[in-house]
């Protein structure tokens, strides 16, 4: 199987779990959890059968998992998980850790809603919940995407040695089927090539110490250069990007720009729901409306100038925000503000919309509706979208 | 001072145990092994937590007083009660 590039129907969980046995990571400590489970599921099977030989440890808590997987990783080998919801925020509390000890972590995210009440369906609230863990994020609009992205985190968080989380819709990325090309089995592997850790503890001719103390006279001075770590992504993912492409044909940038040129109305929107939005500004547009989106990828470090670059000549913007702002302003929205605020001499319309919270559905007539509000002047607070 | 422009890494540092904290340090019982009785089994070389238990010249449990904490478990452990814990 996969011995040249080809086209599968696979559901988004499936589309990780191929790209993983290509990758064939050392190390996967694991938990399941719904909408994570069809990744590791498949790709337990794969092991099963022979196509990877991954050590999979079925651990007791996805706090385990994280503790197991920065384990792994410190001692030196590619070491990878999965989780969701309230998975990961059980792991909440090694997260930082990974990232602080710049462990080059890749973890495979079915975004979904977070408890109370009890819901197993898709929205942004477990990514929202870590986003100042340290870790690169990465949302992905379809099944493709994940297959794709699944690679680019790989290299990207080896390179710049942060852990990162590749991100897909909990069920309408990660149980829907679609159709996407893999590549041929010998390119990836290439392309995902041997992993060389700078530190590690099991490097007897170097040792090293993992997690001492830094107490007042140098926390901060490893917290700032983390910080200098994390920015610098900005300046090296465009180049893994470039190589992406070459062998897959598929161009990535940190965002996705989708009829923006001469856009007078954007949405920006992250995950599945780009999809819908592309329909929905394909159809306004030709009724010659000058409608257009920003799909946001690289979420952590956010893309702030870029960003800006693109919205500077939009005058109205609506954001779509997949979580629930709790005494304060919508995430994404408020990046999306604070980009605006550094461009001098302008005045934007920006509308801040939360949308398909536990899974509610969200329809290319509600986009529609969205773009034709925005073309009135007015900013009414909060929109939600689908509220009954 | 190091800046952080020059920092190790991750807090990842070189190691070395010249610079480690003596652990030894904290004990308040000390583990006294009675060469005569000691059959070098090594039994308690396992369950020491500080790994700081080894054979010396004439294949006896030998303590590192630097490392060891004083925790008891050898002395509990050893078949011949040939560790007694004693005021450090």
């Amino acid at each position: 199987m996969s011995e040249k590039k080809e086209n599968l129907a696979l559901t988004g969980g499936a589309a990780a779990a191929e790209a993983l046995k290509q990758i064939n990571p050392d190390v996967m400590p694991v938990y399941p959890i719904t909408p994570q489970t069809p990744i590791i599921e498949v790709y337990a099977k794969m092991v099963a059968d022979g196509e990877a030989d991954t050590e999979m440890i079925e651990v007791e808590s996805e706090h385990s998992a994280m503790s197991a997987t920065v384990g792994a990783s410190a001692a030196g080998v590619r070491a990878m998980t999965a989780s969701s919801s309230q998975g990961i925020l059980l792991m909440a509390e090694i997260l930082p850790i990974a990232s602080g000890m710049r462990l080059p972590i890749l973890m495979l995210v079915s975004a979904r809603a977070i408890s109370a009440p009890i819901n197993i369906h898709c929205d942004h609230q477990d990514m929202m919940f870590v986003r100042d863990s340290g870790w690169i994020q990465i949302f992905s609009e379809n099944a493709q995407e994940v297959y794709d992205n699944t690679f680019i985190a790989l290299k990207l968080a080896e390179k710049v040695r942060l852990p990162a989380m590749v991100i897909m819709d909990g069920f309408q990325t990660s149980h829907s089927v679609e159709n996407l090309e893999i590549l041929e089995s010998s390119v990836a592997k290439n392309f995902a090539g041997t992993y060389q850790p700078k530190n590690y503890l099991l490097n007897f001719d170097d040792p090293k110490t993992f997690g001492p103390v830094g107490l007042p006279n140098s926390y901060f001075e490893f917290k700032r250069a983390q910080i200098e770590a994390m920015d610098g992504i900005l300046g090296e993912i465009g180049e893994i990007f470039e190589k992406y492409g070459k062998i897959s044909g598929r161009n990535y940038d940190v965002f996705e720009s989708y009829k923006l040129e001469d856009a007078e109305r954007v949405i920006v929107v992250a995950g599945s729901t780009a999809g819908t939005a592309k329909v929905a500004v394909d159809e306004l547009r030709e009724k010659g409306e000058k409608v257009g989106l920003l799909k946001i990828k690289l979420f952590r470090p956010f893309p702030y100038a870029r960003i800006a670059e693109a919205l500077k000549n939009v005058k109205k913007i609506a954001v779509l925000d997949r979580t629930v702002p709790l005494g304060s302003t919508a995430p994404l929205y408020g990046e999306i503000i604070q980009i605006l605020c550094t461009i001098p001499n302008t005045k934007y319309t920006v509308q801040s919309c939360i949308y398909g919270l536990g899974g509610r559905e969200i329809f290319k007539a509600d986009i529609k509706k969205i773009f034709e509000d925005l073309s009135k002047d007015e900013v009414e607070g909060i929109k939600y979208i689908g509220l009954k | 001072m190091t800046s952080w422009k020059d920092i190790e890494e991750g807090a990842i540092i070189k190691h070395n145990t010249d610079k480690s904290p003596r652990t030894g340090d904290w004990r308040y019982m000390k583990p006294a092994v009675d060469k005569k009785s000691c059959i070098g089994c090594g039994i308690c070389f396992s369950p020491c937590p500080e790994a700081c238990i080894d054979y010396d010249s004439e294949r006896k449990a030998d303590i590192d007083y630097d490392i060891c904490k004083g925790c008891g478990v050898c002395a509990t452990i050893c078949p011949q009660k040939a560790i007694k814990m004693t005021k450090n």
